[in-house]
């Protein structure tokens, strides 16, 4: 009997794929901490990296009186120090938080409607997050407020959108997703009008600047804000991303052992916190969430099993790829969420007119 | 397992689509179940399934209440093979397959070996193992249909439900998968498959349900129940009866007055 885990009709090893995306990202990772207006050579970043990351352990041994030096001598200076730790790494760390959650979140929606359209917006997590963040600055709170105002908003659309599809008659998947479309426009709408009534001259250029999406100005209290919703989403999709592909099977898999509207609710769930947890600290950025994933269904076929860690990794590089575009192409900042649409959407093309196998 | 359905009704909204049915099945017998387009025979299997709920009456499987058994009791008992129908993304065969053997794992829990032997086993049993990398949905309509009945067999339950696996199948094709399916009854499992074609009934299963707006048309062994009044009073047409060496064939009265 064979027992070869893969190799499907001329795909490469999915898992080999996904060894690759992490040492894609791992690069990237370490290449965004050199790149940006005050340039920090590559070895530099290294050793301050290093030497942060070894001081704990470095204490311990002192304490000890190891005769160890795991600290390497100081090369570097304090603004290289401050451009590296307190500006690049919290948003680096961001970057490939949002990437990771949202496509993340893109993939489990798409499996839970069974929709290559499904993106992370599509029950109007987005918008409500939107919402929930133009109310907040035109009552005029401040950074941690509007992070609040739009994670709560997010999550409140979203149940409002699966009570309304759970009233509906007819099939389930179905009339959850009319109600995302409807809710979400009903919210569209009031942004829409909040940026009417707001002030022109400092209300309203924030407002737009916060739907547009940023990953400017991070702090490290926002990597803080955003992982553990983070992980909690994640997590559990990690755990059910076999059960996540019997989704597609709908009522077949009930005749399986599987309840499956439990299992539609709870993967509907962990993606929605992760995009209210994405869009609450980085505003809307749209693409990742479709593009990614579609690329790694070409990558490594269907199978969430090896899906959904490729997404996660894909969308956490493209992310950062597109952040470093961002604050490095011209002289002023682009913000990240014209940057996605623009680098994804020729890409979904090119995806979607070519019949062959990708690679 | 012995399948046992006692007046067992249901309606959508007022429209009563199973009208107090009662029959029962012993184990390793191949039903064929026949009606016309809208007789209820999707019905009665998605209530046997459990896929709908608000019927009346009972569902016996050896014995027990299907209502007081829960989904992964259920699924240990019966398997579902649906008519072919393309997926939005599609998997790979062994991945299909493996789908099948979900209720031993926990939802946790990832296909681990065992499950992968036992869907090779499933995939030769229907003569598809050299398909398993292929991807799904490049397969025939045919293939396809295999494959669904591998998964079933993969999930390793004693009744197989089976709605109108040969509709969408060539001739060859159509034979192909009942000629397996009669097999799987041999061997023991009890089956209940919806066809459009009588004469599907008459060559591969043992006993035909027939049934007309909801209720009980006619119940027996396959050779017996079937007759020309019976043809008519579900399709509404005259059909002829002949013995051959292949068995007996059924031609439409059409035919004959060409």
């Amino acid at each position: 009997m064979t027992l070869q885990k893969h190799p499907a009709e001329g795909r490469r090893s999915p898992e080999l794929r996904i060894c690759a995306m992490l040492l894609l990202l791992a690069g990237l990772f370490f290449a965004s901490f050199a790149l940006g207006r005050y340039g920090v050579p590559l070895p530099e970043v290294a050793r301050i990296l290093w030497s942060r990351a070894a001081a704990p352990l470095q204490a311990l041994l002192d304490r000890m009186n190891f005769p160890l030096s795991l600290v390497p001598a100081r090369t570097w200076t304090d603004n290289m120090e401050i451009a590296v730790v307190n500006v690049r790494l919290p948003r680096i760390l961001l970057a490939c938080m949002v990437g990771c959650a949202l496509s993340a979140a893109g993939t489990a929606y798409q499996c839970v409607f069974q929709n290559p359209m499904a993106a992370p917006d599509i029950l109007g997590a987005s918008s409500g997050a939107c919402f929930g963040a133009a109310l907040a600055i035109l009552l005029g709170r401040g950074g941690a407020g509007v992070t609040a105002s739009a994670f709560l908003f997010s999550l409140s659309t979203v149940a409002l959108v699966y009570g309304i599809g759970l009233r509906a008659a007819g099939r389930q998947a179905v009339s959850i997703l009319l109600a995302g479309v409807m809710v979400s426009s009903l919210f569209s709408a009031g942004t829409s009008y909040l940026k009417l009534v707001a002030d022109p001259s400092s209300e309203l250029p924030e407002i737009t600047y916060w739907l547009m999406g940023s990953l400017s100005g991070t702090k490290l209290r926002d990597v803080g804000f955003a992982l553990p919703p983070m992980l909690a989403g994640l997590v559990p999709l990690l755990l059910l991303r076999w059960r996540m592909n019997l989704l597609a099977l709908d009522e077949e898999a009930k005749s399986m052992g599987v309840s499956v509207g439990r299992l539609r609710l709870i993967v509907i769930l962990c993606a929605t916190v992760l995009t209210a947890a994405s869009v609450s600290v980085s505003g809307m950025i749209g693409w990742v969430g479709l593009v990614v994933p579609h690329l790694c269904r070409k990558l490594v076929g269907n199978d969430c099993r090896c899906l959904l860690p490729a997404a996660m990794l894909l969308g956490a590089a493209f992310l950062l790829l597109a952040d470093g575009c961002a604050r490095n192409l011209i002289a002023t900042e682009i913000p990240i969420g014209i940057l996605t649409a623009f680098i994804g959407a020729p890409f979904f093309i090119l995806l979607m007119t070519r019949k062959e196998e990708l690679l | 397992m012995k399948l046992e359905v006692k007046r067992l009704s249901f309606s959508y909204s007022h429209k009563k689509v199973l009208d107090d049915l009662t029959f029962s099945v012993e184990k390793g017998v191949f039903v064929s179940v026949l009606g016309p387009n809208g007789a209820g025979k999707s019905t009665l299997f998605r209530c046997i399934l459990k896929f709908n709920s608000g019927w009346t009456g009972a569902v016996l499987v050896d014995g027990a209440d299907t209502k007081t058994l829960s989904q992964k009791e259920m699924a240990r008992r019966i398997a579902f093979i649906p008519q072919i129908h393309r997926p939005t993304f599609g998997f790979t065969v062994l991945d299909t397959v493996l789908m099948g053997t979900s209720r031993q794992l926990g939802a946790f829990s990832m296909p681990k070996r065992k499950q992968i032997e036992l869907s090779y086993e499933a995939m030769e049993r229907i003569g598809v193992a050299h398909l398993a990398h292929r991807d799904f949905d490049r397969l025939s309509g045919g293939e396809q249909q295999l494959v669904l009945t591998a998964r079933a067999v993969a999930q390793q339950a004693d009744i197989l439900i089976m709605d109108e696996p040969t509709s969408a199948l060539d001739y060859g094709n159509q034979f192909r998968v009942l000629e397996q399916v009669r097999a799987l009854a041999d061997e023991g499992r009890t089956v209940l498959l919806s066809t459009h074609n009588p004469q599907h009934a008459v060559s591969f299963a043992d006993r035909v349900l027939a049934l007309a707006e909801g209720r009980i048309a006619a119940l027996g062994d396959a050779g017996e129940v079937l007759t020309p009044a019976l043809m008519r009073r579900l399709y509404g047409i005259g059909a002829g009866f002949a013995e051959t060496d292949f068995g007996r064939v059924i031609v439409p009265e059409a035919a004959a007055r060409r």
